[in-house]
């Protein structure tokens, strides 16, 4: 899609709101088909988004997303008020979760969370401060 | 496989989508927890589960799956439904087990994702770095 204006939207999560949770993500990979994103990108995109997002839902007070599109690549900056990741390399490992009873009656914390996400990506950026929150950035190339 | 040969093998109930079960899955992938079903599934797929909120069927949405299968007797809840008619997502109920409806299906030729290439060759590969 060379030539295409860079777009930008910035979308609010809440922690804790299972109604709402993905809703974010869905509308994402609307935008992205939108705008002219290939079909294959638009899948690893919206997967890594939904992840990314069901995470702040699920462990996180609050969160935002931020999608950035431009001719190169699709971006998706997800920043999150919460306990954070006290050892993100145990956290990257596949099958590791801190998940409750109750986050894994709801379908979640398979412990694949950030592993999809790295999968989905070609860049993948994580950081994280304990008792402060997470900030993960997500770069497609397309 | 279509979904309409889905149906017939699992005896299943269709909850909705009864005027699209001409449309075909490619593979089929049988899982409760959703980060797997993100994990393994394929797109064109068909996703077997009791797992039954409407996570089930935003899941299936952003994975493309074009089919979901509610197994052990579970029906799905309002808001499933809702959205799967929304999303175009058909969905089907077997009282049949997980272990069972897999076994059925694969029997009569529905390969598991595993079995056919990935969309992608170089999965697993993104960098990880601190965020800047």
């Amino acid at each position: 899609m060379p030539g295409e204006p860079l777009f930008c939207q910035r979308f609010e999560v809440a922690g804790r709101d299972f109604v709402n949770a993905g809703r974010a993500s869905t509308t994402i990979k609307s935008i992205l088909r939108d705008v002219g994103v290939p079909p294959a990108l638009i899948r690893r995109a919206a997967i890594a988004a939904y992840e990314a997002e069901m995470n702040v839902v699920l462990y996180a007070r609050k969160g935002t997303m931020e999608l950035r599109v431009s001719p190169k690549d699709v971006q998706i900056r997800v920043q999150d008020e919460g306990d954070g990741i006290a050892d993100i390399a145990l956290a990257m490992q596949e099958g590791f979760s801190t998940a409750s009873e109750e986050i894994r009656e709801l379908g979640f914390g398979a412990g694949m969370g950030l592993p999809n996400i790295r999968k989905n990506a070609d860049v993948f950026h994580i950081d994280s401060a304990v008792g402060k929150g997470t900030t993960l950035e997500i770069t497609i190339r397309v | 496989m279509t979904l309409e040969a889905v149906s017939r093998i699992l005896d299943c109930q269709v909850i909705t989508g009864d005027e699209r079960l001409d449309e075909e899955v490619e593979t089929g992938c049988g899982a409760d927890l959703m980060s797997d079903v993100l994990a393994f599934v394929k797109p064109n797929g068909l996703l077997l589960t009791g797992l039954t909120n409407v996570q089930s069927v935003r899941t299936a949405h952003i994975a493309e799956v074009r089919a979901i299968v509610y197994v052990r007797g579970k029906l799905p809840d309002r808001e499933a439904v809702e959205l799967a008619k929304e999303k175009g997502i058909v969905l089907l109920a077997t009282s049949h087990l997980l272990y069972e409806s897999c076994g059925r299906l694969y029997a009569s030729g529905l390969a598991g994702g595993g079995e056919v290439e990935g969309e992608r060759s170089d999965a697993g590969r993104a960098t990880v770095l601190p965020a800047v």
